[in-house]
């Protein structure tokens, strides 16, 4: 028998929840159609996060993509349909591959296997999206090479520590009615490989903790920079994200197995700051909300 | 001095970098390349590290690449004795490097665009004190460094001692000397 996961009509970080929790009510070797007819938007969390469900899996799902023509569009030129080919059986026609020409996509989905896919992802956002990167948030020259210093270490987090490939994504979106009331550009950065806990068993953190879970092992990597690596060096990109966005009044969130982190929550956006006990999903998903500089008084 | 081109470094260790020192894998290959460039100086050189044709460089990597490539020169009794001064550095590589840096508790010696020299990374208010004080004189003796901090010879001997060590200052016979002073 299939089980059918229902994507909601609008599929963010917060709405991924509802797909995830779905997903634990299924036996993993269950075969699975994951029902995204009646979405009709999707962030760049939510479009990778679909893909490393579909690397979950046991046995490959069906997909039913979305029925609304600009949604489908969308998605192709996310390039999202290029991998989700591989990875799902689609259940409908999609648009051929095409090319994003969408000056709002700064950097389709990608995938991140290798030391090279991340060289290739910084090269891309260095020279195709610095100017509409400059242009929307208003960075300074110091913080640009943030923007990409926080890309690369994110991706780096996937071949170094993931086991697995994962998916970078990262869009553009003009948020003035929204709280934060700017132009934002969103950063997602999900794996289904081992996630934080699995990494940091053999870590001095873990032989020392009284409890250990994915919460705590979330908190180790992301708050306290602990790593699996007992070089002292190690553990500073997650630490290095984690000053440039809460600088440039950004927003990062990191998920992992039962529990997710949000270190650094702006004063536009209300969040939990950690969380345990939520339904499972493998791997990691960072999330990085980057908000346009707000002018000088 | 010793003038390496990172860039041209990084191209011969990754040609797919383009530019941009991202990554551990990127570090410790473009360390390896820089390692022997230094190996093949005389004794006693300085190696000018150039990053003005570097992009991105992220934290990863300047831990695999910088403080990695300092670690084992400021050893108690290094394998060789060489310097290392960064130039070329931008605000954005700045802040990776410091970071790495102090992780380790190294520091080093960086020379701007506008000309100034300062030193990066761990550095106690001391060490900064008498190494501006040797620099400002473009070399000094111990006696004329303690005079004009005001400190006893003996621990300005010390704290000098120890500029050296960690590779900030060079000894020529009695006196202490900025990194690329004429030997």
């Amino acid at each position: 028998m299939t089980a059918v996961l229902t994507v909601p009509a609008s599929l963010d970080e917060a709405q991924f929840e509802s797909v995830i929790e779905q997903l634990a009510t299924v036996p993993a070797d269950a075969k699975l159609l994951v029902d995204a007819r009646h979405c009709r938007f999707a962030t760049p969390y939510g479009l990778t996060a679909l893909l490393c469900l579909a690397q979950s899996r046991a046995e490959r799902p069906d997909f039913a993509p979305p029925e609304d023509d600009q949604t489908l569009s969308y998605w192709a030129r996310a390039q999202f349909f290029t991998y989700a080919e591989e990875l799902y059986t689609l259940r409908g026609a999609v648009p051929k591959r095409a090319a994003s020409g969408d000056s709002d996509v700064l950097l389709e989905v990608t995938p991140v296997n290798g030391n090279e896919d991340v060289q290739g992802i910084v090269r891309r956002i260095q020279e195709k999206a610095q100017q509409i990167l400059n242009a929307t948030l208003d960075l300074e020259p110091r913080s640009t090479m943030g923007f990409s210093m926080t890309l690369s270490e994110a991706a780096s987090n996937i071949i170094e520590h993931a086991g697995r490939g994962g998916w970078v994504m990262v869009q553009r979106y003009n948020w003035a009615k929204r709280r934060v009331g700017r132009d934002v550009v969103q950063i997602a950065v999900c794996d289904a490989g081992m996630g934080f806990r699995a990494s940091l068993e053999g870590s001095r953190a873990r032989a020392l903790a009284d409890r250990w879970d994915d919460q705590t092992a979330l908190e180790a990597a992301v708050i306290q920079g602990v790593s699996r690596f007992a070089d002292p060096g190690r553990g500073q990109g997650i630490k290095g994200m984690r000053g440039w966005v809460h600088r440039i009044d950004g927003k990062l969130t990191v998920r992992s197995g039962t529990a997710r982190i949000a270190p650094i929550i702006p004063d536009w956006d209300e969040d939990v700051p950690l969380q345990g006990g939520l339904a499972p999903f493998p791997g990691a998903q960072i999330n990085v909300i980057i908000p346009r500089r707000m002018p000088r008084p | 001095m010793s003038h390496i081109d990172v860039s041209v470094a990084l191209d011969a260790a990754d040609p797919e970098a383009h530019h941009h020192l991202v990554t551990r894998r990127t570090g410790a290959v473009v360390r390896t390349v820089i390692e022997r460039q230094i190996a093949a100086l005389a004794e006693g050189s300085v190696a000018v590290l150039d990053f003005s044709q570097i992009g991105v460089l992220d934290r990863s990597c300047a831990d695999e690449f910088v403080a990695k490539l300092v670690l084992p020169l400021t050893r108690e009794r290094p394998s060789r004795e060489s310097y290392v001064v960064l130039v070329g550095v931008s605000e954005g590589h700045l802040d990776a490097i410091e970071a790495v840096l102090e992780t380790h508790g190294l520091a080093l010696v960086v020379r701007f665009d506008d000309g100034v020299t300062h030193l990066v990374g761990t550095v106690s208010p001391l060490e900064r004190q008498l190494w501006e004080c040797v620099m400002a004189r473009a070399g000094t003796a111990v006696e004329e460094a303690a005079d004009a901090v005001g400190l006893a010879l003996e621990e300005a001997q010390a704290t000098l001692e120890m500029l050296v060590r960690r590779r900030l200052l060079r000894r020529l016979d009695d006196a202490f000397a900025p990194l690329g002073a004429p030997a």
